[in-house]
């Protein structure tokens, strides 16, 4: 808690920057507005004050944000396809179903990595260089194949949420299994433990750290895949339609609320994964 | 020479198998191109559009390697700045790490808007998602020269910014590095992200959500070929640089003996 002040200080900050970037970004457009408006009376705080409160500023204040964020989350039906918690639902569903998905597949992977020798060396370059490549790319076309075969609504999205989180998950947790000491690994042998002993009381604790880590890194990549996804196949929603919706009409102010809305869900599942680690290492007798 | 060979070869023999068996079962099962087409129809392809591929990568390099110096350069600036209060440390490492956990490529549009559809808004949107991870590696390699060292550093009378260059700046290489190469990747998806967004009619985001809306599927796996490879090189050439800036490192030593 000793960094409570510093981070709120921050935090103001940034807000008075951001104030000060919207006036100045927004006072053009306000001057030209006002001039066709056919009013030249108006004062410096005029300025200010209606530059940080237009329809479709260049940046919105972030009281703008927060009120709208407040309307699309409370005061619209939740159900109706303008409320943000309609959008974040979906978006939800598209990240946790293939944040599973991909987590279950790398850690399978990597389990069959560290088991096989021969795989390790042939596949673990690859892998590791995946790490490299914008696989992003590929999302667009992920949609569009899954579409021939009649998948549509999340499940395509979810499919690049999984492939997304797939790659640090299977390279973070082929390095949780290996972090044992040798030392250990030696003393395993000594007790003459199988190979599958070895690995289920040995590896798979010792992995714990890394693997809430990569827990971690594989959900916040799962939401950016699902968000990405959304805007190559906007019509069935999330808020990576939102995002897309608004750069159409010029939205700004719902762009910016639809992001809030994204960076939120991605916070509180990065939380939460965080949480449940720092719970289970406490269990298994961690001393923090 | 022969170890390298040694390592090199399940690597090389894997990946030929894959695209063997992937051009396999597209010729057996009779897979059609929209769906998935043979590697040897997408290096036809390839082949083919050349000057459209070289096109597309120097519009998407010019945001990512603009972006990547603005944000990786500020990025650094910053943490060297803010290395000496702890105060504006404890409140910027936090929100720093934050924003690690955010899809920051959501800023797309929003940079779109502001600098229009050439290559400058995609550079500020790698400048937005480089800027933190160099900001918080920064900060920490800054920090892990030892107590030993620094106490080395005042026995010889060095003031603040002999002990920065002279100590902790080499010390923090290792961090500095590694962000700049987490930053490779992030630049890439960074630009191409927002291509997605708008783009004058050229860039390798342009070119894969054109031709995946016009199932060109060939073409966008030619577009993922030129991309994978340049991110490949762009992280390979930052590996390099930093074996060579930090040869010192324990991890390139052992190598060598």
């Amino acid at each position: 808690m000793k960094s409570a002040l510093p981070i709120l200080t921050v935090i103001l900050a940034i807000l008075a920057a951001w104030y000060v970037a919207a006036a100045l970004m927004n006072a053009p457009l306000q001057r030209d507005a006002y001039a066709n408006a056919g009013r030249t009376d108006y004062s410096t705080p005029d300025l200010i004050v209606d530059s940080l409160n237009m329809e479709r500023p260049k940046l919105p204040g972030p009281h703008q944000v927060v009120v709208e964020l407040y309307r699309l989350v409370f005061m619209t039906p939740p159900m109706s396809k303008r409320s943000l918690v309609y959008h974040g639902i979906i978006t939800l569903q598209e990240t946790v179903i293939g944040f599973l998905i991909g987590a279950a597949l790398g850690i399978g992977l990597a389990v069959v990595i560290v088991s096989v020798k021969w795989l390790e060396r042939s596949m673990m370059p690859w892998i590791v260089a995946s790490q490299t490549v914008p696989i992003i790319a590929l999302a667009p076309m992920i949609v569009v194949i899954l579409y021939q075969f009649n998948i549509t609504g999340i499940a395509p999205k979810a499919a690049i949420a999984a492939y997304l989180s797939f790659f640090p998950i299977t390279v973070g947790m082929v390095k949780g299994f290996r972090s044992p000491d040798p030392l250990l690994l030696d003393l395993m042998r000594t007790y003459s433990a199988t190979r599958a002993q070895t690995f289920m009381k040995l590896r798979a604790p010792a992995s714990a750290p890394l693997f809430f880590a990569s827990m971690k890194i594989g959900a916040a990549a799962a939401l950016v895949g699902a968000v990405v996804a959304e805007v190559t196949k906007s019509e069935d929603g999330g808020l990576g339609a939102r995002l897309l919706a608004g750069s159409y009409y010029g939205q700004t102010v719902q762009i910016w609320a639809a992001l809030f809305a994204a960076a939120a869900l991605s916070a509180a599942l990065v939380g939460l994964v965080g949480l449940v680690g720092r719970i289970t290492e406490r269990r298994m007798g961690a001393h923090p | 020479m022969n170890a390298r060979v040694a390592r090199l070869l399940p690597p090389l023999a894997f990946g030929l198998a894959v695209l063997a068996l992937w051009e396999a079962v597209v010729r057996v099962l009779g897979v059609p191109p929209i769906i998935l087409p043979a590697p040897s129809a997408i290096a036809v392809r390839f082949a083919g559009s050349i000057p459209t591929l070289a096109a597309d990568f120097w519009q998407t390099i010019k945001g990512v390697l603009a972006g990547y110096v603005v944000g990786c350069g500020s990025g650094f600036a910053v943490a060297v700045l803010i290395d000496r209060s702890p105060f504006l440390k404890r409140g910027l490492l936090p929100l720093g790490n934050l924003v690690s956990a955010l899809p920051v490529v959501g800023v797309a549009p929003i940079m779109v808007m502001w600098f229009g559809f050439d290559w400058p808004s995609k550079a500020a949107v790698v400048v937005v998602m480089t800027f933190f991870p160099m900001l918080v590696n920064t900060v920490a390699g800054l920090s892990s020269a030892s107590a030993m060292e620094r106490d080395l550093m005042k026995t010889y009378a060095a003031n603040d910014w002999q002990t920065l260059r002279a100590l902790r700046l080499p010390a923090a290489l290792p961090f500095i590095f590694n962000a700049l190469k987490i930053n490779t990747t992030l630049a890439m998806i960074g630009a191409i992200v927002a291509e997605f967004f708008g783009t004058p009619i050229v860039g390798m985001g342009f070119r894969i959500s054109t031709e995946v809306g016009r199932l060109g599927i060939d073409m966008v796996w030619a577009t993922i070929v030129v991309a994978a490879l340049t991110g490949s090189l762009f992280y390979a050439l930052v590996a390099a640089v930093e074996r060579r800036a930090t040869f010192w490192h324990p991890s390139y030593r052992a190598k060598e003996a």
